[in-house]
């Protein structure tokens, strides 16, 4: 799909789409040879609805002064915002294999100063959620129309600055603001349910103040529809909880804890993680090998 | 220098450095369309309260979250705007050292931090609300510029200097009132570059902060009992003056940094730094609150208990005067 297809929305091209993506995301982590795949693929859908549906961005401008905004508060996501990015022409497919690398401009974690398309730097949890309510702010005493998105994680939510920040978004009636929270229900450590309970989730963020949809992440119709009718919400924040499968799309890691971050040691383990997304894709880019 | 300064030199005399900020802020709010305020709860006690009785729609209050605080204030200043940020030193170098390390710094935003309540200015409130770690922790930060004004005078100066100084600044001011040691504000305040408030050619006293006016207190006492006795006023930490550092050490060959900071990694390590550097030998000392958590009390009875009042400046001088240099009339053989 080119990036100019934005309008016309065929769910067959779609679903290629975030098959392809995920054989990236797949490949490029195993070219560093380790990374946090579970929570990448986990995104995938999402940031696609975003990217390519919902966002007013300009990849040959990353920096357009009115375009919509993403905060990747969970940075260490990094690779599916870069294949994402780099499906809407932000920069070359060429930088994907150089994830990790040494000298790259794809960190591990997102970095506005390294890569065209990031908004924020982001990567300690528990700090973009923040950073999002100031540019909301920043949006509104410019006096603009521009949407803020934020994606946090489910375990990034055991921070105490995200519901300081919760709290400031309430206050300030931030309704241009609108945060995802990757609700996979699994943290380096085990479930969410095991090592810090998150629940009732839903209910702490209408205490809070917020508009909250607790929906399907994985369902292209359910994430459209639902983040429009977030950026509709008047007076208040929004939040999305979006359900969604750690490692999604990846047999070896597909709801497993121990997806957060792997370890690929040799070609041979680099392949059985190709071989788990189940199909295999032209890879955009020479390795050079 | 900004337009429509009305803040003069008499307001030093009757206000503290923190009543002198919140002014000079507020005069600037009307030539910076683009400038924000923000604190958390403490818009009274750091006076930045001020800028938002102006000008409301510009101050945000973000209750007591330093955290987000900072956070906020980088997204601010990712969409264009100048937040200019004040809270107690403590939570801003120590509680927020992250968010205004990575948000902040790294991100070179262009976030201004004006700290009060710093070193042990409110040393009756107990350790809780002493800070004697901020300045080196913020000179740590790559970007980040780091003042310390010696007087209200000064810190208005400073505050306008960093107006037009790009990216992230940490002023760090006091709580009360001292008295100035500045009698003008014309005397040419330049962000680097140190001030020599009194010449002299036997010993150095490199300071900032309140103890500028301690060591000129205790210079004036050093006089009249025949010593030549040299003052800088090194009001930015970072980046430091180099040339005024080294010039001290070869004119005077003794030097004693002054400060309300741990004399571990503060002025006097930032000074320090520059003379091992600079390969030229010296007498060394410093003076500040050394290595230790301050003990409670009232800050001019903390400055005299860890003798880095113009009492404890005249004690050390008579001591460091007693140190052997050892002659040496080629300096180009050093390096």
């Amino acid at each position: 799909m080119s990036a100019s297809a934005a309008t016309a929305f065929v769910k067959e091209d779609y679903d290629e789409l975030a098959r392809k993506l995920r054989f990236i995301i797949t490949d490029i982590i195993c070219g560093a040879g380790s990374g946090h795949i579970g929570g990448a693929l986990s995104l995938v859908e999402i940031l696609i609805t975003l990217y390519f549906r919902i966002m007013s961005v300009r990849p040959e401008e990353p920096r357009w002064s009115d375009r919509d905004r993403l905060v990747l508060s969970k940075g260490h996501a990094g690779p599916v915002l870069y294949v994402t990015l780099a499906e809407k022409g932000y920069f070359p497919r060429e930088w994907l294999p150089t994830l990790n690398q040494d000298g790259t401009r794809l960190p591990s974690h997102v970095d506005q100063v390294q890569t065209p398309g990031v908004d924020m730097t982001a990567g300690s949890l528990g700090q973009g959620l923040s950073c999002a309510c100031g540019i909301a702010l920043a949006s509104r005493l410019n006096k603009r129309n521009n949407r803020v998105f934020c994606i946090i994680g489910d375990g990034e939510s055991d921070e105490g600055q995200v519901w300081e920040a919760a709290m400031f978004a309430s206050h300030y009636k931030l309704d241009n603001l609108v945060a995802i929270c990757d609700y996979n229900r699994m943290q380096i450590d085990g479930t969410t349910d095991q090592i810090m309970d998150l629940e009732p989730l839903a209910d702490k963020w209408k205490a809070f103040g917020w508009e909250v949809f607790d929906i399907d992440g994985h369902d292209w119709d359910i994430l459209f529809s639902t983040i429009n009718k977030a950026v509709a919400v008047k007076g208040k924040p929004a939040m999305i909880i979006a359900r969604t499968v750690k490692g999604k799309g990846n047999a070896l890691v597909e709801a497993k804890v121990g997806s957060h971050n792997i370890k690929v040691p040799d070609k041979k383990s680099w392949d059985e993680y190709l071989d788990a997304c189940g199909c295999r894709y032209d890879l955009p880019y020479c390795r050079g090998e | 220098m900004a337009e429509g300064m009305t803040w003069s030199v008499l307001d030093g005399d009757k206000l503290t450095q923190a009543e002198i900020y919140g002014q000079v802020l507020t005069q600037l709010g009307a030539t910076n369309p683009r400038l924000v305020a923000m604190t958390a709860d403490l818009a009274k006690s750091t006076k930045i309260g001020a800028f938002g009785d102006k000008y409301p729609d510009r101050f945000i209050n973000m209750g007591i979250a330093e955290n987000s605080l900072f956070g906020v204030a980088a997204g601010l200043a990712m969409a264009g705007w100048k937040p200019v940020v004040s809270t107690f030193a403590v939570f801003a170098a120590l509680r927020s050292a992250e968010q205004v390390r990575t948000d902040i710094c790294y991100q070179n935003l262009d976030v201004k931090i004006i700290a009060t309540h710093a070193g042990i200015s409110f040393g009756q409130a107990g350790s809780t609300h002493h800070c004697t770690e901020d300045i080196a922790v913020m000179r740590s930060f790559a970007n980040m510029t780091v003042i310390v004004p010696a007087d209200g005078i000064e810190t208005g100066n400073a505050v306008v200097a960093a107006m037009d100084h790009p990216g992230p600044v940490y002023i760090r001011i006091g709580r009360g009132f001292e008295p100035p040691v500045n009698t003008t504000k014309d005397y040419g305040f330049q962000i680097g570059k140190a001030v020599t408030m009194k010449d002299g050619k036997d010993v150095t006293l490199i300071t900032c902060g309140v103890c500028v006016g301690q060591a000129m207190r205790a210079a004036k006492v050093l006089e009249t009992q025949g010593l030549s006795v040299r003052v800088i006023n090194m009001h930015t930490i970072k980046p430091i003056d180099r040339d005024i550092i080294i010039k001290a050490v070869v004119e005077t060959r003794r030097i004693i940094t002054v400060e309300e900071h741990n004399t571990m990694g503060g002025l006097g390590s930032a000074v320090g730094e520059v003379i091992v550097e600079s390969g030229k030998a010296c007498a060394f000392r410093k003076l500040g609150v050394p290595d230790a958590f301050a003990i409670v009390g009232y800050p001019e009875d903390l400055y005299n208990h860890y003798k880095f009042d113009a009492d404890g400046i005249i004690e050390a001088v008579g001591a460091l005067m007693k140190k052997e240099i050892e002659e040496d009339e080629n300096w180009d053989d050093e390096t």
